[in-house]
């Protein structure tokens, strides 16, 4: 792999007798968002101040390029510092500053732009994050989630490459959450930064992540991608996704891994001779998705995937969970194949009849009125014994799958 | 065995004592320490570029806003002056110098002290608090994150808006002060106003103007110095956190200031004599 952009080696922060960082060793790479999440006070705000240099390590060497900063001159350190942006948890937003005196502050102090320039650029960072109305308005005035915005506005106004999250989307309910992480990738790819994030969001976090850093006992626990966070059968990973995991997972509504597991044991163990039970698993393609109609209309599929799921086969005594980012798997208790095949196409006719247009506000604000696009939902529908486990049940299902509701928005643009 | 265990326990007693003594004198010292550096690099920000709106700004807050209190306290003291000098001035048959008492006393002692005291409640207290709130509220990290030096735009231009001004408030002051003089000793008790305007032109000297304002500016380093440190760094308060570590920073900054005015008045007056 390239050098990273920024790394800790053998780093150790003490505050008085604790030690909150200890040894920490952590790569950050260039154009990628990476994720730090681990139990509240394990150093994650700690670690991140030491990239933006509030804080020095009391032992080992943070590096910039493959430089380390204490050997930097004054001038490379101002010019990394001047890469650098930092959205702080709670905003730190000046309070007694309007939104556009707060955003002109670092264009005031550290450009040499004039009035004129200063403010075109503002009202253009502020255009971008739908903030214009906001101009004359104090922070005090604006909801939890638009403050956020200007501080992520502000945050960007100064064309950083690096931009540090600070638990962005602690305190906001489930919409605005996802919400703000995918305001985080448009963002990120519209204006091309590296981005380092802090987040309790599981498993929402790892759709818009492209490396996980787990910090464990001040240590960098696991670092790698989503996809190695979960092959690595490591107890701390499966530690910490278990105690974060909660009954519910909220982008869908559906429920979690473990209280889905929970139920399937039940329902398999429950009777002496075990029911017939047939399972469907459900696909959309997330990165395609994502690439094609936006970050918003890739969840907006997602969310509504789960919710129909829900309400179709709650009501037949079904329940599901999303076993990975993209993939939803339904068991449905007394249920052969062929009446859980017949259930799914009723399912996939509501979904494109009624579900899929709903897609279309959000993936045109991406594309443009005048482009054109297709949803495929994949199904496959599989038998289920009671020797087998979630994994082999998937395994079959997906040797099974076919598209099973599409949905065409042509508006006579191009695909 | 008696006397021994004794021995021992107050040589223990007496070696807490001198390590209590040491850590005060060393905290005491370190503080200092921190202040002049603090000062320092405030005083050498005030010429950075980009400094002069904000100093305008906070000379508007700190002088001009506090300008119409500090002449209120300038008259009223030079009333009572003129009440207190008068009947003071009549035992001895000497009505005729109360003009040279008034403005002699007001110019060189009380409008100085009074002004800085004044000025410490009203504007020092709130750069206290102001600087505290940002600190505890992360702005002065943003700031720092944002590459904006938050000594330089915070606690220089409160610095050299002090240093500008205490003077011109401290002769708003004196200037109330003998028009309050004026009021009780001519226009009520009716002293004549010739000899007491020509008394407190003859009498102040341009050696008194001088330590009369050479005062202000010391006064103006010593509180603004003190209400931007104990801001700056009222998140490092072991008493108290958050709110609470404001409330407490702003009390020291109030309380310190009073105090160091009172010294900084003794020994400036020593060295003017």
């Amino acid at each position: 792999m390239d050098t990273p952009l920024i790394e800790f080696r053998d780093v150790t922060k003490r505050f008085g007798d604790k030690t909150v960082l200890d040894e920490v060793n952590l790569r950050i790479y260039e154009n990628q968002v990476t994720t730090i999440i681990g139990k509240s006070g394990t150093g994650k705000s700690v670690l991140l101040k030491h990239i933006i240099g509030l804080l020095e390590p009391d032992e080992g060497t943070i590096l910039y390029q493959g430089k380390p900063f204490h050997a930097m001159r004054k001038s490379e350190r101002v010019e990394y510092r001047s890469r650098v942006a930092y959205l702080f948890q709670n905003n730190a937003l000046f309070d007694s500053m309007t939104v556009f005196e707060n955003m002109a502050l670092p264009l005031r102090k550290t450009t040499n732009l004039g009035t004129k320039e200063i403010e075109n650029k503002v009202k253009k960072r502020l255009e971008d994050l739908e903030l214009s109305d906001t101009l004359e308005k104090y922070p005090s005035e604006l909801s939890g989630g638009m403050q956020k915005r200007v501080a992520l506005a502000r945050a960007l106004v100064t064309e950083p490459t690096i931009v540090l999250f600070d638990e962005p989307t602690t305190g906001q309910d489930p919409i605005r959450k996802n919400m703000i992480l995918s305001m985080i990738v448009h963002y990120r790819r519209k204006f091309r930064f590296t981005a380092v994030m802090i987040s309790h969001d599981i498993p929402d976090v790892f759709f818009i992540s492209d490396r996980i850093v787990i910090l464990w006992e001040g240590k960098a626990g696991f670092q790698g991608t989503y996809e190695e966070a979960m092959r690595l059968k490591h107890p701390i990973i499966d530690e910490f996704l278990r105690s974060l995991e909660g009954f519910q997972d909220e982008l869908t509504g559906l429920l979690s891994r473990e209280a889905f597991r929970v139920q399937y044991g039940a329902t398999l163990g429950r009777a002496a001779e075990p029911p017939a039970v047939s399972a469907a698993l459900f696909s959309v393609e997330f990165d395609l998705l994502h690439d094609a109609l936006g970050p918003l209309a890739a969840l907006e599929v997602l969310r509504l995937l789960g919710e129909y799921t829900n309400r179709h086969f709650q009501s037949v005594g079904g329940f599901s969970a999303r076993h990975s980012r993209d993939q939803v798997l339904t068991i449905l208790p007394h249920t052969s194949p062929g009446e859980a095949e017949q259930l799914v196409a009723d399912f996939a006719r509501g979904l494109e009849q009624e579900g899929l247009a709903r897609i279309q506000s959000s993936a045109h604000t991406t594309i443009g009125a005048q482009a054109s696009f297709e949803i495929y939902i994949r199904a496959g529908i599989t038998e289920v014994s009671s020797t087998e486990d979630i994994e082999e049940i998937i395994e079959k299902a997906r040797a099974h799958q076919q598209i099973v509701a599409t949905y065409r928005c042509d508006t006579g643009g191009s695909a | 065995m008696k006397t021994a265990e004794t021995s021992v326990r107050n040589s223990n007693r007496l070696t807490l004592l001198f390590a209590r003594m040491g850590g005060a004198v060393l905290s005491l010292l370190g503080n200092f320490g921190a202040v002049a550096i603090f000062i320092s690099l405030a005083f050498v920000n005030i010429f950075r570029r980009k400094q002069l709106l904000d100093i305008v700004n906070q000379v508007y807050y700190i002088g001009a806003k506090s300008s119409l209190i500090v002449m209120l306290v300038g008259l009223f003291t030079g009333m009572v002056l003129g009440l207190q000098l008068f009947y003071t001035l009549v035992k001895f048959g000497s009505v005729g110098v109360l003009g040279s008492a008034v403005s002699l006393s007001l110019i060189r002692e009380l409008g100085p002290v009074l002004t800085a005291i004044m000025v410490t409640a009203r504007a020092g207290s709130a750069m206290t608090a102001e600087i505290g709130i940002l600190r505890i509220s992360e702005q002065i990290d943003a700031l720092y994150t944002m590459r904006i030096d938050p000594v330089r735009y915070l606690v220089s231009p409160r610095v050299a808006a002090s240093i500008i001004s205490f003077p011109l408030l401290t002769a708003f002051f004196d200037l109330s002060g003998i028009v309050g003089g004026y009021l009780t000793g001519v226009a009520l008790l009716g002293t004549n106003a010739g000899t007491y305007f020509y008394r407190v032109q003859s009498s102040v000297e341009v050696v008194d103007l001088r330590g009369g304002f050479v005062k202000p500016l010391v006064f103006a380093v010593i509180v603004s110095s003190i209400c931007c440190f104990q801001g700056y760094f009222c998140h490092m308060r072991t008493q108290g956190y958050g709110a609470k570590a404001v409330g407490l920073a702003t009390i020291s900054a109030v309380v310190i200031s009073c105090v160091m005015i009172l010294i900084a008045d003794y020994v400036v007056t020593s060295f003017l004599m």
